[in-house]
C-alpha cells in the first residue's frame, strides 16, 4: 500500500509563480500548481491554446518555471510525440513529457492526435483539465459540457446533448494508466501522478475544474462546488491501472458509507443550470443512482 | 527589460521564446482585489489547508509559522477563509 501524501508533506518548491493571469478563484491554477509539484523539475510541458495559455501570461512573460512549448490546438499530443523523439535521439530517458490541454482541446479538437499517440504508446502524460466549456474565449459549449448547462451558444435551453466521457474513450485504448481527478482534491491528484510516473506508454488524466465566470458562482465557493460534484456522485474520482478499475478518495468513501448528497444541491449552486427543471434534475438523479448501484454491487 | 510600450519586433527572441522563466512574478495581481484577507492568528493551527487551496500560490508561513497571504499577488478570491478549518481568516472590504 502506497503512503498517502498529506498537506505538510507536499513539496514546498513552486513551479508556477504568482502573478498568473488566471481569473480570481481559478480551479485550474490549483490543479496546475499541485500537478507540477508532482511532475517535478525534470519535465517539459506542451500546452495548446486554452485557459492555461492565459494563465501562463501574455508575451513576453511566463509564470511557469519549467520549459513549456505552446503549440496549435489540434497538435498537442503530436507535439509531445515529437519532443519524445528528440529526447530519444539525445539519449535522454529521464525527462518527463507532460501535455496539458483543456477539454475543448482534448475532447473536440485534439482527440485525433491524442488517440494516435495513445495507439502508438508514446511515453508521456496527458492532462485534460475539464472546466466543461471553451472558457477563455467566452464560455462556449464543448464536447464535455454537461446536459442542461447554459453557455454562450446554448443561451436559452442549455446544452441538449450528453457530456462526452473522454476517460472512457481513453481507457478503451488499453492505456497503462487512466485517472479522473478533481481540483478540489489536490492531494488525490498528487498521489495519482506519483503512482503513474514509472508506468510505460501514454498516461491520461482527466481533471474536473470549477470555473467561477463560466459556471456562475462566487469565486469563494470554488472548492465547495468541486467537492459537491464528487460527493453527489455526479463526477467520480477513479484510476484504472493496467485495466484494474478502482474508485479513490471521496468516491471510495461514498461506496463505504452508501451515502450520496442529492445532485440538486450541485445544480442549484451554479447559475449555468438555472433552467434545469425539477423533472430534469430527477431524471439526472436517477441516472446517478443507477451508476452508483453498479459500484455498490461491485463492492459487495 | 524594456516596458511593453517600448518593445518593438526587433526585441523579440527568434520563435517568440520567453527567456526568463517565472517573469510573471513582477505583475501586481493584487490590484484585482476588492476584498482582502485578515487574520485571527491566535486560532491558527498551522495546518496549511489555505496554502494548498490558494489558486495563486501566494500563501506562505510567516516568521511565526502562521500561514499568511502575500498581498502583492493575492487576488482576493476568498477561498482561504471558506476552507480554513478553524475560522482564522476573514475578508474585509479593501480601501484605497
Amino acid at each position: 500500500m502506497q503512503v498517502k501524501t498529506n498537506i505538510l508533506s507536499l513539496p514546498t518548491e513552486e513551479f508556477v509563480h504568482p502573478g498568473t493571469r488566471a481569473c480570481t478563484g481559478c480551479g485550474l491554477a490549483i490543479a496546475y500548481r499541485v500537478g507540477l509539484k508532482a511532475l517535478g523539475k525534470d519535465t517539459i510541458l506542451v500546452v495548446p491554446p486554452s485557459c492555461l495559455t492565459v494563465l501562463q501570461g501574455l508575451f513576453p512573460v511566463a509564470s511557469t518555471k519549467l520549459p513549456c512549448l505552446n503549440v496549435t490546438f489540434a497538435s498537442t499530443a503530436a507535439a509531445a510525440t515529437g519532443i519524445l523523439a528528440t529526447l530519444k535521439t539525445q539519449g535522454n530517458e529521464h525527462t518527463t513529457v507532460a501535455a496539458w490541454a483543456g477539454d475543448g482541446g482534448t475532447s473536440d479538437i485534439g482527440l485525433q492526435a491524442l488517440s494516435g499517440a495513445a495507439e502508438r504508446g508514446d511515453n508521456f502524460i496527458y492532462f485534460c483539465y475539464d472546466n466543461e466549456g471553451y472558457m477563455n474565449t467566452g464560455v462556449q459549449r464543448s464536447g464535455t459540457t454537461p446536459i442542461g448547462a447554459i453557455t454562450a451558444n446554448t443561451p436559452f435551453k442549455g446544452k441538449l446533448q450528453q457530456k462526452k466521457d473522454v476517460p472512457a474513450i481513453m481507457a478503451a485504448h488499453s492505456l497503462s494508466y487512466v485517472a479522473a481527478c478533481s481540483a478540489a482534491y489536490p492531494l488525490d491528484l498528487y498521489d495519482k501522478i506519483k503512482n503513474c510516473m514509472n508506468l510505460p506508454g501514454t498516461k491520461y488524466f482527466h481533471i474536473h475544474i470549477p470555473c467561477p465566470p463560466g459556471w456562475g458562482y462566487d469565486p469563494r465557493y470554488g472548492i465547495k462546488i468541486g467537492r459537491l460534484a464528487v460527493e453527489t456522485g455526479y463526477y467520480d474520482l477513479y484510476e484504472i491501472v493496467k485495466g484494474e478499475f478502482r474508485l479513490t478518495a471521496a468516491s471510495e468513501k461514498i461506496v463505504e458509507k452508501r451515502k450520496l448528497i442529492p445532485v440538486r444541491e450541485y445544480f442549484r449552486a451554479q447559475s449555468r443550470f438555472k433552467i434545469l427543471t425539477d423533472a430534469q434534475i430527477a431524471d439526472i438523479q436517477n441516472q446517478i443512482d443507477a451508476k452508483w448501484a453498479k459500484y455498490y454491487k461491485k463492492d459487495e | 527589460m524594456k516596458s511593453d510600450a517600448e518593445m518593438t519586433w526587433k526585441d523579440f527572441e527568434i520563435g517568440c521564446i520567453v527567456t526568463e522563466p517565472g517573469s510573471a512574478r513582477a505583475y501586481r495581481t493584487g490590484d484585482w482585489r476588492s476584498q482582502a484577507p485578515r487574520y485571527h492568528f491566535e486560532y491558527c493551527i498551522k495546518c496549511g489547508v489555505c496554502a494548498m487551496f490558494c489558486p495563486e500560490g501566494c500563501i506562505h508561513p510567516n516568521a511565526e509559522g502562521h500561514y499568511e497571504a502575500d498581498l502583492y499577488h493575492c487576488k482576493g478570491c476568498g477561498i482561504c477563509p471558506h476552507e480554513c478549518p478553524t475560522g482564522v481568516i476573514y475578508m474585509v472590504e479593501e480601501e484605497e
